[in-house]
């Protein structure tokens, strides 16, 4: 099969102009005729829902939590990049193009980024439409603060909670069309199964989280939003919910997998604490436009950070990237802290944190400006460690954070399976190897309200409103029972190791060989200590209890089943690119001072990945990234 | 650290629930609240007996998921959610006891777990601004001055995790409605719908069978997000406006 | 009508009737206060029974007195309803409470209830007496009057009925203590200038006013004894 990203012709700017143009339309209606499934309900899925509802389309939106209002997207802090140049700073559409390609290393696609751009601005509008109650300026203006991977000022805010309003808003809109009838909501219930018939998406099967149920539903296209798998390495800051179920089935449907080792490991979170940790929280990245990032320079230096006088500091950002400093991007961060610890020059009791200090700030601003600016964030922190960021500097450490690998899509958002599409993180994205901060939220919410509204009336008005099955087609028969024997082998093993045990397992293989470096003999190995993981998985769990109650350990179980399968995909992944790039860092190839070394002769593609049958290898399909705009450089931020 | 856990156990939604008593040991006082759940919970499995539900999903304090109402508290002692309550603000060897939110619109579902979905159905009420996607005017259209600004998103910052139902001894919704209708009426977007938003909204937090506000201040003085009691007086003074002056008969 | 039956059945709309009485009712306190402490005036009960005429014939007076029925029962049945409501919303209760609110604003129900067991006793006493009763008549300036004065007078030499008074009043306090500023903040009243303004208000008028009516009986008990 050969891949098509069906990206446009035209120049850059004017792709999505005429695409739009091209693309069919659904008779107003005809809309009422069609029914489309919306798996999640964070900020891609509720804003797809919203808006496909609003056009007129019958939605079926899912989510596991117990409201739509409760989807991980909730948990983003920082803010939202959109190129409205209101800082007259030199900002414009081109720029934040430029800047995410620049960012994600040269393995985005040109034309979804430049599209990306463009739409931000209208992302903006929209939210404050909706009431989304963005940081303002006393003159009653919009008020922006810088991320990192950028010299411009484009990110709105609301204080630390961007992602909870943006969510507010897509749940507002999404509750509207709750209460016309137009998306009929179920909560608590999650995607296990994709049903696919004459290759095409025909529905899912669902698990009633409350009674076990196993249901079927139909439709004629299914939005997959289910957000990222970062929690493949157990420790992560995504929610404890979150998980690659959705993803890896329509993958082993048929579905190929883009990138899957992209993995994206934030600079600043809070240290790990001990054995019982279940994850980890994220400390926005904005604190890096006022905190300063150092160590000691001494090895092994124990005294509190206050006894260490000035000179005896390393303020090791700022010395090796002068013109962006602290505000680096975060694989660039990461991977700098990761080498001061390697160093011994860790800070905190585990020696596997930096200082993130906001001493100089303080001074500067006063505490006031810096705690209304923060506030949010340093409550978290005290609330967690129990210390006082205001008097002491906050440590910090990376962890794992976005996974920028997904199911492939072509410019229009659909997967390799036709009626199948994929929005927001689930997808393998626009961010390359290397997503910017801010733009997650920005390219979940350029998917569901401004793209796929577009790309999925084109292909629903292709296949004509009596092309869907019943649920009582056997392909639904099939893939339910599929479901309900994958349930019954879980609960029948009753082994002597808990879900959790081998979730942990798995999470450390793939933190230590498969995290922020990685090498070829540590893949390698990796792979083998999976497959035997998921072996014994299959063996030994203990899953107690029945299918038809609300059964926790159950909900894990099916979930990591499917990490212990997805965690193997991104071993080949990361072990067949042999360079680095972005958030994969090949220990291999490397630039003389320790920076990532692209190989653009033979890696400048998208890594898809199809799945063949059990223990059978996948196969590996290369979608060449051709860049017409860009000229390919070696990141630099120094 | 050592505690005795009282835990409400209830099997389903028909069933009677009860206390159980647990014994968990070696308890780091850097462990979350829930991680000593996850503790639990593991040993509970392993002795083949039926873990702990409860809800939770962030642990971050913002998702509003997790809800355990601790010796009393909605969220336990300190004004936090569950999944930032550090087991440091319990005293070694402590008996902690360990209930549902209790209200009759908020039905047990098993253990801990209990169904909010009547939020959810307040907010479908009226708690949105009427905005097709693609019609917004530019967002710099319209100023907001910073105070306005700052008050909207205060009250927007609402988890919806329901520890105000669960605090009021009246099992009042108030403080949740008051927070959305406040966030919406103090912005100039949400000026339109305002009279048919308060009316809609408190009529359907009625038809839920949610308790009156006695303005005891329960509430707020629980709300992990500190959302205030001002936002109650507002949604008052709203909801009489709206009652006399609108044209819905 | 049909939206104003609608609006005060519902919960904020039962809350808002009954600060808007209870409010009235303060009003109606101060007035009442400002009457009885005639009865201090040691002039052998003359300002208090020609008072106390006024106010029994006065039609102004009698209107606004029948208004002043009307509040205490859409008060007392505005407020029971909201009571059962209340119930209702929690069928199982917890095992423990610790609830973070002023012990006043939790029983307001109960200070309620006694403080009507109060009214009642209260007006069958004087005010069913003054106006249905068999009253002793006594001569002001050549005016034949009803002399309330001696039934109050006659009241408070009982310990009994003074203690009852004073507990009574201790109530009325307490209901005031929360029912004061609540009431502002039911009718939308709140604002960071003068919430903390109505507060202390508040806290002194549920002082201030119970007291001034606990120590006519204590005086009249104690004028008595000497
Ligand atoms: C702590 C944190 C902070 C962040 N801060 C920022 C930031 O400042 N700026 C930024 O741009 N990005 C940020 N990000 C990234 C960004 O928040 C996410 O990438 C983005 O919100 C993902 O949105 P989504 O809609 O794709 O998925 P999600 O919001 O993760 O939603 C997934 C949805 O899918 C549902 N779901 C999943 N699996 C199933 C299933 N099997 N069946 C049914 N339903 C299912 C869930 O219920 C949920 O509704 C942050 C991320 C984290 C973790
Ligand atoms: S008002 Fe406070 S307590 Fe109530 S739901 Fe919102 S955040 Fe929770
Ligand atoms: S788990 Fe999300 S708020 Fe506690």
């Amino acid at each position: 099969m050969k891949l098509d990203s069906k990206v446009p012709e035209g120049p850059l700017a004017e792709k999505w102009t005429r695409h739009k143009f091209n693309l069919k339309l659904v008779n107003p209606a005809n809309k009422r005729k069609y029914e489309v499934i919306v798996v999640g309900t964070g900020l891609a899925g509720a804003s797809a829902a919203a808006t496909l509802a609003e056009l007129g389309y019958n939605v079926k939106a899912f989510c596991f939590q117990d409201s739509p209002r409760r989807a991980h997207s909730i948990a983003a802090q920082g803010g939202i990049n959109a190129a409205k140049n209101y800082q007259n700073d030199g900002d414009s559409v081109y720029r934040l193009f430029y800047d995410t390609i620049k960012g994600g290393d040269y393995r985005a696609r040109e034309a979804n980024v430049y599209r990306l751009a463009e739409v931000s601005v209208n992302i903006i509008d929209q939210c404050v439409a909706q009431g989304v109650p963005f940081a303002r300026e006393y003159g009653g203006l919009l008020a922006n603060r810088s991320f990192g991977g950028a010299q411009v000022s484009r990110t709105f805010y609301a204080r630390g909670q961007t992602g909870q309003q943006l969510l507010l808003g897509a749940y507002s809109a999404m509750s509207r069309q709750i209460a016309a009838g137009k998306i009929k909501m179920y909560p608590r219930t999650e995607m296990l199964e994709l049903v696919v018939h004459d290759g095409k998406a025909r529905g899912i099967i669902t698990r009633n989280l409350i009674t076990g149920k196993i249901e079927r539903h139909s439709a004629h296209a299914v939005l997959l939003c289910t957000g990222g798998y970062g929690n493949v390495y157990y420790l992560s800051t995504n929610a404890m919910g979150s998980n690659a179920t959705a993803i890896w089935r329509a993958h082993k449907k048929g579905a190929f997998f883009g990138n899957p080792c992209f993995t994206q490991i934030h600079p600043t979170c809070i240290p790990v604490s001990g054995d019982h940790q279940s994850k980890l929280t994220l400390m926005s990245e904005s604190l890096r436009n006022d905190g300063r990032v150092w160590v000691p320079k001494k090895v092994g230096d124990t005294r509190p950070p206050h006894e260490i006088p000035e000179e005896e500091r390393d303020y090791f950002l700022e010395r090796k990237y002068p013109s962006f400093g602290n505000l680096v991007p975060r694989d660039v961060a990461s991977r700098n802290v990761k080498y001061v610890c390697d160093e011994g020059r860790g800070v905190g009791a585990s020696k596997m944190a930096v200082y993130l200090d906001f001493a100089d700030a303080i001074k500067r601003d006063g505490i006031d400006v810096i705690r209304a600016k923060y506030g949010n964030l340093f409550d978290i922190y005290e609330k967690i460690t129990g210390e006082d960021p205001y008097k002491t500097p906050m440590r910090i450490y990376p962890a794992v954070h976005y996974t920028m690998g997904g199911l492939w899509v072509d410019y229009n958002l659909m997967t390799t399976i036709p009626g199948l599409f994929a929005l927001g993180e689930a997808n393998f994205s626009d961010h390359g190897a290397n997503r910017l901060g801010a733009s997650a939220l920005m390219q979940g919410l350029a998917d569901g309200y401004f793209i796929i509204p577009y790309t999925l009336g084109d292909y629903l008005a292709t296949i004509g409103w009596n092309d869907r099955i019943s649920t009582d087609h056997p392909a639904f028969a099939e893939a339910e029972q599929e479901v309900k024997d994958r349930i019954g082998t879980l609960l029948g093993i009753n082994g002597k190791k808990t879900v959790d045990q081998f979730h942990k397992e798995l999470g450390k293989i793939m933190w230590d060989y498969c995290g922020m470096s990685r090498n070829a003999e540590g893949l390698k190995g990796a792979k083998e200590k999976i497959r035997q993981l998921r072996e014994e998985y299959w063996q030994n769990v203990r899953v107690g209890g029945t299918n038809e109650e609300l059964n926790i350990t159950l909900e894990k179980a099916l979930r990591v089943a499917d990490f212990l399968e997805l965690g193997e995909l991104m071993v080949d992944d990361a072990l067949h690119r042999e360079e680095s790039c972005g958030g994969h860092f090949r220990e291999e190839y490397q630039t003389p001072d320790g920076e990532a070394l692209r190989n653009d002769e033979k890696f400048a593609y998208v890594a898809a990945w199809e799945y063949k049958g059990p223990n059978q290898p996948h196969q590996l399909h290369k979608e060449e990234l051709i860049f017409e705009n860009v000229k390919l450089t070696q990141r630099s931020y120094k | 650290m050592n505690f005795t856990l009282k835990v409400w156990r209830q099997k389903n939604a028909q069933s009677k629930g009860e206390f159980k008593t647990y014994h968990v040991k070696d308890i780091s006082p850097d462990m979350s609240f829930l991680e000593m759940f996850d503790v639990l919970n593991e040993e509970l499995l392993l002795k083949g007996e039926d873990p702990i539900a409860f809800d939770h999903d962030c642990r971050e304090g913002i998702c509003g998921m997790c809800s355990m109402y601790i010796n009393g508290h909605p969220h336990g002692p300190g004004q936090t959610t569950t999944c930032q309550l550090h087991m440091r603000m319990f005293k070694d060897g402590e008996t902690i006891v360990v209930e549902p939110w209790r209200a009759k619109p908020f039905p047990v579902i098993k253990d801990l777990v209990v169904d909010r979905s009547a939020f959810d159905r307040i907010i479908q009420a009226g708690g949105y601004i009427s905005v097709n996607t693609g019609s917004a005017p530019d967002a710099n259209e319209i100023p907001i001055p910073k105070e306005v600004a700052e008050a909207a998103f205060n009250a927007a910052t609402c988890i919806g995790c329901g520890a105000c139902v669960a605090a009021c001894k009246n099992a009042s919704a108030m403080l949740f409605v008051a927070a959305k209708v406040a966030h919406l009426a103090l912005l100039p977007q949400g000026q339109p719908e305002r009279k048919r938003r308060v009316e809609r909204m408190v009529a359907q937090m009625d038809a839920e069978g949610f308790g009156a506000c006695t303005n005891t201040g329960a509430c707020a003085a629980e709300c992990p997000k500190e959302i205030s009691l001002a936002n109650i007086a507002l949604l008052n003074r709203e909801y009489l406006a709206a009652k006399l002056t609108s044209e819905y008969v | 009508m049909n939206w104003f039956i609608k609006a005060f059945t519902s919960t904020i709309g039962r809350k808002i009737v009954v600060a808007f009485t209870g409010l009235f009712l303060c009003l109606f306190l101060v007035v009442h206060l400002l009457g009885n402490l005639q009865l201090l005036a040691n002039d052998g009960g003359k300002s208090f029974n020609l008072y106390a005429k006024f106010m029994t014939t006065s039609p102004i007076i009698q209107t606004i007195s029948i208004l002043n029925f009307a509040f205490i029962l859409l008060h007392i049945i505005q407020s029971l309803i909201l009571t059962f409501y209340n119930r209702r919303a929690r069928p199982v209760r917890y095992a423990i409470v610790e609830n973070k609110s002023t012990w006043a604003s939790r029983n307001m129900a109960f200070l309620g209830t006694f403080v009507l067991i109060f009214l009642v006793g209260h007006l069958a006493g004087f005010w069913w007496r003054m106006k249905f009763g068999e009253m002793p008549i006594v001569g002001i300036d050549g005016v034949q009057v009803k002399d309330l004065y001696r039934v109050v007078y006659e009241a408070f030499s009982n310990l009994g009925i003074v203690v009852f008074y004073v507990i009574s009043m201790g109530f009325i306090a307490f209901h005031l203590s929360h029912g004061f500023q609540s009431a502002f903040q039911t009718l939308g009243i709140h604002h960071v200038k003068y919430t903390p303004l109505i507060q202390t208000v508040g806290w002194l008028f549920s002082i201030i006013i119970p007291l001034a009516y606990a120590i006519i009986p204590i005086v009249m008990y104690l004028r008595n004894v000497n």
